[in-house]
């Protein structure tokens, strides 16, 4: 496909190798990321899935050094600009911060500051990182404003927070990642909170900002329609580990990771008729990861070295690997396949694809 | 809509929330002249975005609050009338509601036992023994063992808070269910394993539900019957099928083009429609009403926008 052979031309903007998080908590050691890796490519849109607990805001929030206290970088590198984020001292780290890798938080809300006039803060971020003067950075503030699509910037500027609506707010936030023209955007579940007709909108706003700007976009959610509508490709994460990578077509026709089954087939679409696949039990507590496959447990095409032996990741095209043993050669023999019910759901979605596309 | 097959009427329904005195006295009407009918074991769903008052008109039908006017009919009785004693035996003997937050809505100081078994007592039961052996009873029935009973709600995952609280619900043996948000806050993994319990019980126990939710992809697995509010109004009502292919309200064809749905194909060529209710309606001539436009299919619209959608 000529699409992926472009993507692989593509320079590398940032790479995470081998990353391992632990957090000290009064139960323990939490091993909430073990050992990831992934690389951004300039110019795409790079989706993480999972549910809580599976390790995506914990990554991207050592990407961002804002780890909390007691998180412990155990190993691995985060590759930008011939630096690894991950020795950068926090006196250092203002330099990439906000000015080269900006962040767009789930709550709008709690992502403001309640007391402080919208104005002043997007224009915090210019007047403290390009030492712009007062009346420069209100024009770039007022230009930013009009960008993510404010009604009447000018009147707005002067406002608090709590005058704003819910999708308004989320526009500000994205004002303000903006503001330090970043090259790389990480957007930590930025429409959750949103309402269905304002969430579209913003996952809008923010393809046409990547655009515009050429960003790389690292786009964490939980949602796989948001997934399908803004990726080129995904991870999915389970239980502090990438179990499966791919283009976004990869993951929605081709999945091959029981997780992935799952998480496609659990959830109703608008055509889902039959009984829905549920994934029994509760993700594993990361105290005491599990041994060997972590999805074993909750998984019905579990085999005997799915508990005791972790699969490593098994490449399927150039761009698609996953970590499961059924993609050994061994396993083949079993002919275990992805269930019937998520089948037919594939076909359907291919062929709605054709009729509409 | 009057007829008797609903098992739930709602008749013009008014919520009303006024604030501050005088000059500055506001009122907002949460739900506006809004009516449905709910049959015998049918899941009705509400859709909306938030604020638009589908969870004031659950727990107004609930008598959480006290409606402004209009009359609410379960099997025949008003019991949107004055509070008296026999009409909260009577709602709490028939109408039982699950909540959104599974952590919010638990008191964290009492056991599941008094939790789930806090209906019986409030109603009369004074037997211990048989009150713990209806809460067993109950906890087998969402999912849950025995051993559970004695715990504190903080032992227990989201998805299992909201076991308990449809434990909570269900062990009056109500007729009607309110489900406002079950599974909303809930993980993605773990809400098709509430869905599915929900279901059975609904089979179970022949139970009519009232399933409020904002996300129309699971809305539309649920439920029979689907009602549109945008802004305290019903505007559109219809079987899932109906509304989904044939939706004839603007807010209902802005609404449904905004879902994301879980196919790249799909997803990059989709074309959202913008609802804009200045452009969208002119009522400075003719009053709006709720149409049957085909069987089964309500819409709120005035006489000339009939003409004109339905063509």
């Amino acid at each position: 496909m000529a699409a992926e052979t472009k993507k692989q031309e593509r320079e590398v903007v940032l790479s995470v190798k081998d990353l391992k998080v632990n957090f000290r908590a009064y139960g323990g050691l939490v091993q909430a990321v073990r050992g990831i890796s992934f690389d951004l490519h300039r110019g795409e849109t790079l989706a993480i899935v999972g549910e809580s607990g599976s390790g995506k805001s914990v990554s991207i929030k050592a990407i961002m050094g804002i780890l909390a206290n007691n998180a412990i970088i155990e190993s691995g590198e985060i590759l930008y600009d011939g630096k690894d984020l991950t020795k950068v001292k926090e006196d250092d780290f203002h330099e990439i911060r906000g000015k080269r890798i900006g962040l767009i938080f789930q709550d709008p809300l709690s992502a403001l500051n309640p007391i402080m006039k919208i104005g002043r803060q997007i224009t915090e971020t210019l007047r403290l990182n390009q030492k712009m003067s007062k009346e420069d950075a209100k024009k770039r503030a007022l230009e930013l404003m009009t960008a993510v699509g404010i009604p009447e910037p000018e009147k707005r500027y002067d406002q608090y927070p709590f005058q704003f609506s819910g999708g308004m707010r989320q526009r500000i936030v994205i004002a303000i990642a903006l503001a330090g023209d970043p090259e790389i955007l990480i957007c930590d579940e930025p429409t959750t909170a949103l309402d269905v007709t304002v969430q579209a909108k913003i996952l809008e706003l923010i393809n046409q900002i990547k655009k515009d700007r050429n960003l790389s976009v690292i786009f964490i959610t939980h949602d796989l329609g948001v997934v399908a509508n803004m990726a080129d490709r995904v991870n999915v994460m389970y239980a502090g580990k990438v179990v499966e990578t791919g283009s976004a077509e990869e993951i929605f026709f081709e999945p091959a990771h029981p997780y992935t089954w799952a998480l496609l087939s659990s959830m109703p679409d608008l055509h889902t008729k039959e009984r829905l696949m549920a994934i029994p039990g509760t993700p594993p507590n990361m105290i005491y990861p599990p041994k060997g496959d972590a999805f074993a447990p909750r998984s019905e095409f579990a085999m005997r070295i799915d508990y005791e032996q972790e699969p490593p990741m098994f490449k399927i095209t150039d761009t698609h690997a996953a970590a499961t043993w059924l993609l050994h050669p061994k396993a083949a023999q079993n002919g275990i396949e992805m269930p019937a019910v998520l089948k037919a759901r594939i076909e359907r979605m291919k062929r709605s694809g054709a009729v509409n596309g | 809509m009057a007829d008797s097959q609903y098992i739930l009427e709602v008749n013009n329904l008014c919520q009303h929330f006024t604030s501050g005195h005088g000059k500055k006295k506001m009122t907002v009407k949460a739900v506006d002249d809004v009516s449905f009918g709910v049959r015998p074991a049918e899941t009705f769903g509400l859709v909306g975005e938030s604020g638009c008052g589908k969870t004031t008109t659950g727990r107004t039908i609930i008598r959480l609050y006290n409606p402004t006017s209009g009359e609410v009919l379960f099997n025949g009785r008003d019991i949107a009338s004055k509070m008296n004693g026999d009409l909260r035996r009577y709602l709490t003997d028939n109408i039982a509601m699950i909540f959104q937050d599974p952590i919010e809505s638990l008191n964290p100081k009492m056991t599941i036992e008094e939790i789930v078994g806090e209906g019986l007592k409030v109603r009369g039961m004074k037997d211990r023994a048989e009150i713990r052996q209806k809460v067993i009873e109950m906890l087998r029935k969402v999912g849950l063992v025995e051993e559970h009973a004695t715990r504190y709600p903080h032992e227990f995952s989201g998805g299992q808070r909201q076991r308990i609280g449809i434990a909570r619900a269900i062990i009056i043996n109500p007729k009607l269910i309110i489900a406002d948000e079950p599974v909303s806050a809930l993980d993605v993994s773990v809400q098709a394993q509430v869905i599915n319990l929900l279901n059975d019980l609904k089979e179970e126990m022949g139970l009519t539900i009232l399933f409020i939710a904002h996300n129309l992809s699971v809305v539309k697995y649920f439920s029979d019957r689907i009602g549109v509010m945008y802004y305290g109004h019903l505007v559109e009502v219809a079987k899932g099928d109906d509304l989904y292919r044939n939706p004839l309200h603007p807010y209902t064809k802005a609404l449904l083009s905004a879902i994301p749905e879980p196919n790249p194909l799909t997803e990059r060529s989709r074309v959202r429609v913008d609802y804009v209710p200045e452009r969208d309606h002119d009522y400075s001539k003719e009053q709006p009403s709720m149409v049957e436009v085909e069987p089964e299919h309500y819409v709120y619209c005035s006489p000339s926008e009939l003409k004109k959608w339905s063509v």
